[in-house]
């Protein structure tokens, strides 16, 4: 009797899994594997070779990565200040940090695209200063920076979590054990908050990966993404097929690349993931 | 007498305007038991972290093996600590950590490995080399914090409340074991503790710290014996301090009783602190008595009875084999021998009685 009351309270959520997660998995499946008259096929799936989808695939892994270990290098020494500084301000500036996370991620974008523009507030005070025009509206370098902007946050909490989880007391024991600074940092703090490392870059890996907003609107049509592609055969082609079919390999592609972060994230360490 | 290892000379310490350790000079001899014991916020933790190179006094010298290593960080330093919290490293096995100072220092492997089966041999967890921390009880990984700490062969030993964290049974087991490890080793142990059975039970030497100042220094048998003041009787085991009168040499008027004592040098009616305690209060029938009381509780302890007695307003507390029932009438009887006279302090601010050791 309580078992069966147990498992009435899970109904909601496995209403929801089915509705919202499964079925759409089973629908993408069943379009990927089908042609538009409905018999099986691998043609969607194979259709990542187009040179025009593989350019796509392999700049949208080239812009996540480096916008992952930009993230990653702005973070780690910020989260290690942070760490530093006294419990008040911490939480104050992990606050400015999270901050603009409460504003809708399109308006951010726009944003950027406003202060990025020809004419925006970055040129016309560059203009003033007598610095030549940042032209870099409608380039990668645009889509990766407003990236970066956007995940970091993502990236800064979990590294800075691990960090506030060492014990001052492990740290006094390792020097007190004859560890200087820098063995300190490389056989405790590192491996301490590898785990958060590893959720960082899946954080902010996964969704740099399969975005399309970001390039959609600060890219001005010349950056093309997987994500990009996808929109395009679903929005504009009307092609539920090859979109279902590149979003199954772009589903791989996430899978793949989470499953490697967690492997290397398991030693030794309790993975959020 | 060995050596004096360590030297404290005045020590002074705050925190955020807040006065921790005021003018503290102390030494500690090789190979001794040390025992700094004090209720919290003493300044005990404070002057073992000062040793250990964690915190800098604001001014004084702290001298080890003759150099002065005052300004020296932690990891330069000839001694090692066992934290209360055992501290060991989460993401490292149980050799990994013991290794880890060994691996600093760049031994060979066959030593390392030596060492590290020598250590848990030492500390009774021998092949439990490949355990991870996780997998171990509180005992055991303060064991391990301890094997850790001594592979490095320190020359001291520093012990923040390591058993604080205990059990009772498995405290005092640890704390057999510690003065065997003491003994085996011959290092010099500085240990902190609130606990006065278990300063009591290990040290050589017990300091007894109270508001950032050394209240006295002694072997356990002086401290419990022959405190020095109320504060330190209060602290080490139960006692009865009442207000006294020294009338003159050896005889001291405490509730307008006079009583036979053995201390001298107190001049004539003189206020001051008499300590008694428990156990050298004897009950007797009530015309051999020197003042007579009533039983007003009575609790059974096991090795002995706790019974409170009312005489002349004051509650003595009293610790027998003997059992009196509530309600009974008693005599009250004390050995010259027993009663320990004490100064009174001042004022308040003197309460914390500073004395050079």
């Amino acid at each position: 009797m309580r078992n069966l009351k147990r498992q009435l309270l899970a109904g909601p959520y496995l209403l929801w899994m089915t509705g919202f997660i499964l079925l759409p998995v089973a629908v993408i499946l069943y379009y990927a594997f089908t042609t538009t008259s409905g018999s099986f096929t691998f043609l969607n799936v194979s259709s990542i070779t187009f040179s025009v989808h593989l350019k796509a695939l392999l700049l949208s892994l080239k812009l996540a990565l480096i916008c992952t270990i930009i993230c990653l290098i702005l973070s780690y020494p910020l989260a290690m200040i942070l760490n530093g500084m006294k419990t008040k301000s911490q939480g104050f500036v992990v606050f400015i940090f999270i901050l603009p996370m409460w504003m809708n991620f399109m308006l951010r974008i726009l944003a950027w695209k406003m202060l990025l523009s020809n004419n925006g507030v970055i040129n016309s005070l560059f203009g003033t200063l007598g610095l030549p025009k940042l032209d870099i509206l409608n380039t990668p370098a645009a889509v990766v920076f407003c990236m970066v902007y956007d995940f970091l946050p993502f990236m800064i909490l979990p590294i800075y979590n691990a960090m506030a989880r060492i014990q001052a007391d492990t740290i006094e024991a390792a020097r007190d054990l004859g560890a200087g600074t820098i063995t300190i940092f490389f056989k405790i703090i590192l491996p301490l908050t590898m785990s958060g490392v590893v959720s960082g870059i899946i954080m902010v890996f996964v969704p740099a990966l399969t975005s399309f907003a970001v390039s959609d609107l600060l890219g001005g049509g010349k950056v093309l993404l997987i994500g990009n592609v996808i929109e395009q055969a679903f929005m504009q082609e009307y092609n539920w097929n090859l979109g279902s079919g590149l979003s199954f390999v772009l589903m791989i592609f996430v899978i793949v690349s989470m499953a490697f972060m967690n492997s290397r994230g398991e030693e030794g360490s309790t993975g959020v993931w | 007498m060995s050596k004096r290892l360590i030297d404290l000379q005045h020590i002074t310490k705050s925190f955020d305007g807040q006065m921790v350790l005021d003018d503290l000079n102390l030494y500690i001899r090789e190979n001794e038991f040390l025992t700094l014991l004090g209720p919290s916020g003493c300044g005990k933790t404070t002057t073992l972290r000062i040793i250990g190179g964690f915190e800098t006094p604001d001014q004084g010298t702290v001298i080890f093996d003759g150099k002065d290593i005052t300004k020296l960080a932690p990891n330069d330093r000839q001694l090692n600590t066992v934290f209360q919290k055992y501290a060991l490293f989460p993401h490292m096995s149980i050799a990994e950590n013991i290794a880890f100072g060994l691996k600093i220092r760049k031994k060979s492997k066959a030593y390392i490995e030596d060492k590290i089966k020598y250590a848990l041999k030492l500390v009774n967890l021998d092949g439990f080399e490949k355990r991870s921390i996780n997998s171990l009880s509180g005992g055991q990984q303060q064991r391990i914090a301890i094997a850790r700490a001594i592979v490095n062969e320190p020359k001291v030993l520093l012990l923040d409340e390591p058993l604080g964290a205990l059990d009772l049974k498995l405290r005092q087991d640890m704390q057999y074991e510690l003065i065997r490890l003491k003994n085996e080793l011959g290092i010099t142990f500085v240990y902190v503790t609130h606990d006065q059975e278990e300063a009591l039970t290990m040290s050589d030497t017990i300091v007894v710290m109270n508001q950032g100042y050394i209240q006295q220094v002694g072997t356990p048998q002086d401290i419990y014996n022959e405190p020095i003041n109320a504060f330190v009787a209060d602290f080490i085991g139960e006692s009865n301090i009442i207000n006294g009168t020294m009338i003159e040499d050896r005889l001291v008027k405490i509730l307008d009783v006079k009583f036979p004592c053995v201390d001298e040098g107190f001049g004539t009616n003189t206020p001051v602190d008499v300590v008694i305690r428990p156990e050298d209060v004897v009950l007797v029938s009530p015309e051999k008595g020197m003042l007579e009381g009533d039983v007003t509780s009575l609790i059974f302890k096991g090795v002995h009875w706790e019974i409170e007695v009312l005489a002349n307003g004051y509650e003595w507390l009293v610790q027998t084999t003997q059992m009196h029932p509530v309600g009974s009438h008693v005599g009250i009887w004390v050995d010259p021998f027993n009663i320990q006279i004490m100064n009174k302090p001042e004022s308040n601010d003197e309460k914390a009685v500073e004395s050079d050791a």
